[in-house]
């Protein structure tokens, strides 16, 4: 339900910076690439006076970070093999399904998704890049294209794909990363592979202090929780606000990873 | 735990040894309902209890695991004259179950099945609730039990990521046949996909004794294809929002009160039937046909009715219904709103055995129909469809439907594929220059990696599609293998099967 100003804003700003990229910035880290700036209408508005988020323009990886990449990582920082790890940063699920602390094995695909990482880990492998973890707003407006378009969310088709990838059965093995088609800003997999970290995810559903965690506010568990959001109809965006208020940053889940993103900087 | 509410309950527990569970059920609210509970501790005598000696809770300090049972069974009662604490573990899995023959849904339950798992505890138990969510769920789940009272009836407290698990305390205030269910945002989808069951809150002189219990609960379920089409069916949310389900059905699947799994009783058995509605939308007209409820405890609470047809259930509610079986035979369980009984799979099954009893039923005293007889044709057709010998016509034109709910999405109507991420079938070069049994393979074991169709290089995922019957896969690719200018011949069940690894389904 973004308004329409806003969403002409978005394609067009896309558009401009698209081709006037190449001499105004540095150029990205590698596998990044150029999002927004847009403004997008959030599930739930902090206020009633805060009904859209502006997000400036960021630099996000194209497809999230892999089983092999994150497997160097470790090697490189053996304090986050899973058999050195601090207990505090990351709970028993961390890397569990790898072979061995510093070994995949046969049974995970190197070009799949990594997935059982804590958000410390996923922070602290995108810091050793240079990089950082995507807020959730930049995540949320990298999320809302589809493959063709910086705002999918009228695209009732492109819902409804969206939605039928929560249908499939969770034991399915993950596929590699980027084998789907990129969305608009040429991102890959932002649905239908796996969940991701944002660096607030404690931001969602609760206070912003996620020690406040028991606290979460009542009227957003039981049926009520469809009255204050943006569109009840949008049950992808639920689910995604549902899973990161689920989470404390040291939880690791099957489904779990991420991606970096960075401040896409303008020389002065 | 107030001290107040501890004496309120120890008065119940008085109480409970000498009146019904009515009056008790009267007093609870009327204890629960006051103004000022510290003021009315001074008015009351201090307790007069063979009751536990704990001054906090109110109930012994030995901890009872409770015994969860899944539907359609029943945990045998607590048998308990005393509140206990209770211990529940109930882990949340989401798992692809048939809902029809041939048909499955990604459910997402309580205890692995649906409805999950029953609950049975007594009025006045501290039960300590351990929800755990499985490290292969893809979701966050918590519970709310109607059988709580307190904010949200425990959903925030046991809000929980997969892999991790969540322990709450509540006490059992008021007896009756309870509902929970999944309460994470957006709660009816996880209703709609199973998340539901029942907790038992027994009042504190137990239930009457009978000789059979079961568990049934009804819920409405909306898949993307239509009843009975095959294969893997997603959510689909607009039928969800308009109310228009694909299936009605009791315990989570057509047929599962079919068949061997039909209830069962003796002549002569009293039959207790714990009831309830999942939802999410409908209310159910529950009703055994060739049968009177002899008493039905409306809404799971205290009081009840005697001598009922069709009870009526809201969703999120429950009844007990409990009737004599005096005639052997089957005695069909349907939701009376009779198009979800006989079009959306709402038929459920008692088989009752034992000696005839003529004076109380006789049984067809004189057949006045004819018979009736089929034409040549229609027999033909008929025999050919039971030997699973089709002519090439007959399957293709089986495949075009299992085509459309199965392979559509991806290769589209025109076997044309998608541009770059899906190849096409439509005049393909890869069906024309593969052999059979390996096209075939490809089908049933799914394909990854890159592949070259018609010049075009694709570099996508394909799943298997084993979960579909030979006969089914027969269908899809004779229709494949015969259309859109394809010539490559038909397939038969025998040739999948030989290819399926592991054998035949």
């Amino acid at each position: 339900m973004l308004p329409k100003v806003g969403r002409m804003l978005a394609i067009a700003c896309a558009l401009s910076s698209t081709a006037a990229a190449a001499p105004q910035r540095h150029p990205a880290p590698a596998g990044m690439t150029l999002v927004g700036p847009g403004v997008y209408e959030p599930l739930y508005a902090a206020s009633p006076a805060e009904r859209t988020v502006s997000v400036s323009a960021f630099l996000l990886d194209r497809k999230p970070v892999t089983n092999a990449e994150f497997l160097g990582f470790v090697r490189r920082d053996p304090r986050w093999r899973r058999d050195q790890v601090k207990r505090l940063l990351a709970d028993e699920g961390y890397l569990k399904h790898w072979a061995a602390a510093d070994r995949l094995g046969n049974g995970v695909r190197a070009a799949s998704p990594v997935t059982g990482v804590s958000w410390f880990a996923a922070k602290a492998f995108c810091v050793e890049r240079g990089a950082r973890l995507p807020t959730e707003r930049e995540w949320e407006l990298a999320a809302l294209a589809s493959e063709t378009g910086a705002d999918g969310s009228q695209d009732a088709r492109w819902l409804a794909r969206i939605l039928s990838f929560y249908s499939k059965p969770a034991s399915l093995p993950l596929r590699d990363v980027g084998t789907a088609r990129p969305n608009f800003w040429g991102i890959h997999d932002m649905h239908g592979l796996i969940w991701e970290w944002v660096y607030d995810f404690g931001a969602s559903l609760i206070a912003a202090d996620s020690r406040e965690k028991g606290d979460a506010e009542q009227n957003r568990f039981c049926g009520a929780s469809g009255a204050d959001s943006r569109d009840p109809g949008d049950y992808a965006a639920f689910m995604r606000v549902a899973f990161r208020s689920s989470l404390q940053a040291s939880f690791t889940t099957a489904r779990l990873g991420f991606r970096c993103a960075a401040d896409a900087k303008v020389p002065s | 735990m107030t001290l107040a509410q501890t004496t309120c309950m120890s008065r119940h527990v008085i109480n409970a040894l000498k009146t019904s569970a009515l009056v008790l059920s009267s007093i609870t609210f009327a204890c629960q309902d006051l103004p000022n509970r510290n003021a009315v501790r001074l008015h009351l005598a201090p307790p007069m209890t063979a009751a536990p000696a704990d001054a906090t809770s109110g109930v012994s300090d030995a901890p009872v695991l409770a015994k969860l049972t899944s539907p359609p069974n029943v945990p045998p009662a607590t048998n308990r004259t005393k509140p206990a604490r209770v211990v529940v573990n109930l882990t949340v899995k989401e798992l692809v179950l048939p809902m029809a023959d041939g048909t499955q849904y990604t459910y997402w339950t309580f205890g692995g099945t649906v409805p999950g798992s029953f609950i049975r505890v007594r009025q006045g138990d501290l039960v300590e609730f351990h929800l755990q969510n499985d490290a292969t769920s893809t979701m966050p789940h918590n519970i709310d039990l109607h059988a709580v009272t307190g904010p949200g009836g425990g959903a925030a407290a046991s809000f929980t990521a997969p892999g991790h698990a969540s322990t709450f305390s509540f006490k059992a205030l008021n007896a009756g046949l309870f509902v929970y269910h999944c309460a994470t945002a957006p709660v009816p989808l996880h209703v709609a996909n199973g998340m539901y069951g029942m907790i038992l809150v027994e009042p504190p002189e137990g239930l009457a004794p009978v000789e059979r219990e079961y568990y049934v609960m009804e819920g409405d379920f909306y898949t993307k294809g239509k009843y009975h089409d095959k294969g893997l069916q997603p959510f689909d949310m607009q039928k969800g929002i308009e109310a228009r389900p694909t299936y009605v059905v009791f315990n989570g699947a057509e047929g599962s009160l079919l068949g061997d799994k039909a209830l069962k009783a003796n002549v002569g058995d009293t039959v207790r039937i714990f009831f309830g509605v999942g939802g999410p939308n409908l209310t159910s007209s529950f009703h055994v046909i060739g049968e009177i409820f002899d008493k039905v405890h409306f809404e799971g609470g205290s009081s009840f009715q005697d001598n009922v047809q069709t009870t009526l259930v809201p969703a999120g509610g429950s009844t007990i219904v409990e009737f004599k079986v005096q005639v052997p035979g089957d005695y069909p369980l349907v939701d009376h709103s009779l198009f979800r009984a006989f079009n959306q799979g709402a038929v459920g099954m008692l088989n009752v055995k034992g000696p005839e009893d003529k004076l109380i039923y006789s049984g067809k005293q004189q057949d006045l129909l004819a018979k009736q007889e089929l034409s040549p044709k229609e027999t033909a057709l008929a025999e050919a469809l039971v030997v699973g010998d089709l002519t090439t016509e007959q399957r293709i034109a089986a495949g075009r439907g299992l085509f459309a709910s199965n392979c559509a999405a991806c290769h589209q109507a025109t076997g044309l594929g998608l541009p770059g991420t899906i190849p096409p079938l439509a005049g393909s070069d890869y069906l024309a220059k593969n052999d059979k049994e390996r096209v075939l393979g490809v089908v049933l074991n799914g394909l990854t990696g890159q592949i070259k169709v018609n010049g075009n290089t694709f570099n996508s995922v394909m799943p298997p599609w084993n979960h579909l019957s030979n006969d089914d896969l027969a269908n899809i690719m004779s229709y494949v293998f015969n259309s859109w200018g394809n010539s490559h011949g038909v397939v038969s069940p025998a040739e999948i099967a030989k290819v399926r690894p592991g054998g035949a389904i």
